[in-house]
């Protein structure tokens, strides 16, 4: 990648609060552009080791057998479905009460990548319900509400890709974001607050973790992997959403010209 | 290490279907997502770049007029 020696920005363009933590996109177009491999490569490596640590050190379940062994993607891709959801309400509240252009970029850049998590969760679990309670689905409160949070996701892509304004896109999805927050909390107490199917929690904070260390390090190992993932493939995308908007600012510009030169 | 050949590793105690169903969807779909992350943004490039060059078409057009 060449230096972008252009990092002027259209001075109308700016957001009011620029200088308050945000990068400008300029600065953070690049960032990224260094970031985002670097999180590719981290959960590559973690999921190498999560892997090896599941299938090759963790030993057998006493009552499931190996079809256990799900837990090992199941949980962090459910964990990760929650903690991208409040990612995501946290920028598009930034961006609703700042008025923070990358705000709302993070906010976009975010959405898929949870819903493709909430997605994974809810297949791995159903792989995984099957052969454990007999059934692939159950209309209970801990499933139920991981399929609302897929539906906020979906809606939310709906919404800001059906309205051609921008800003307007922009706010119309964040009050939708954050409205839906209010599930989040729902997904992770219902296995307390209700009687459900699914089992409860495999970690709870200061208490002693109810599965075999190795299990545990190849659970976390995953998760990781899942966490460094999500960042590396969000800064992708939140990189094309910012050449999508600054098309016309001479820093964008500049480096496609210097770039297309390149080639 | 507990498995003694790999058609019993595959096997996973008789659930193989289920166990390699959810590990191979979910390492398909992270596989096909940062493809699309990266199709988009390279989408973005070549829309700017033919913005630029469509620009400069008109202004070469422009200059011919005069």
């Amino acid at each position: 990648m060449h230096a972008v020696t252009t990092t002027s920005t259209a001075p109308a363009a700016r957001p009011r609060l620029s200088w308050f933590t945000f990068a400008s996109p300029a600065n953070f177009y690049r960032l990224a552009g260094v970031l985002g491999p670097a999180a590719g490569i981290i959960a590559a490596a973690f999921a190498l080791a999560g892997l090896w640590m599941g299938f090759f050190v963790a030993p057998t379940d006493a009552t499931q057998g190996e079809v256990y062994r799900i837990i090992f993607i199941h949980v962090p891709a459910a964990w990760l479905s929650m903690v991208l959801y409040v990612a995501m309400a946290f920028w598009a509240a930034i961006g609703w009460f700042l008025n923070a252009r990358m705000a709302f970029i993070f906010a976009r850049a975010i959405a898929p990548t949870g819903a493709l998590f909430t997605l994974l969760a809810l297949w791995t679990g159903s792989l995984w319900g099957r052969p454990t309670w007999g059934t692939w689905w159950v209309w209970d409160a801990r499933l139920t509400s991981e399929l609302i949070l897929l539906f906020l996701y979906l809606g939310y892509m709906a919404l800001v890709a059906a309205i051609d304004d921008t800003r307007r896109a922009d706010k119309a999805g964040a009050l939708l974001a954050i409205v839906g927050v209010v599930n989040v909390p729902v997904i992770y107490f219902s296995v307390i607050w209700w009687n459900t199917l699914h089992q409860g929690s495999s970690l709870t904070m200061g208490a002693q973790p109810h599965m075999a260390s190795t299990m545990l390090v190849a659970m976390l190992l995953l998760t990781l992997a899942c966490w460094a993932y999500a960042f590396a493939v969000v800064f992708v995308r939140a990189r094309a959403i910012v050449l999508e908007r600054e098309g016309d600012t001479a820093w964008a510009r500049a480096l496609v010209a210097q770039t297309n030169q390149g080639m | 290490m507990h498995w003694h050949d790999a058609s019993e590793f595959f096997a996973m105690g008789g659930r193989g279907g289920f166990v390699w169903g959810a590990y191979g969807t979910m390492a398909l779909l992270m596989a096909v997502e940062p493809l699309l992350a990266r199709w988009r943004h390279r989408a973005a490039r070549r829309a700017i770049a033919e913005r630029m060059a469509d620009e400069a078409a008109a202004r070469a057009a422009a200059g011919e007029r005069k």
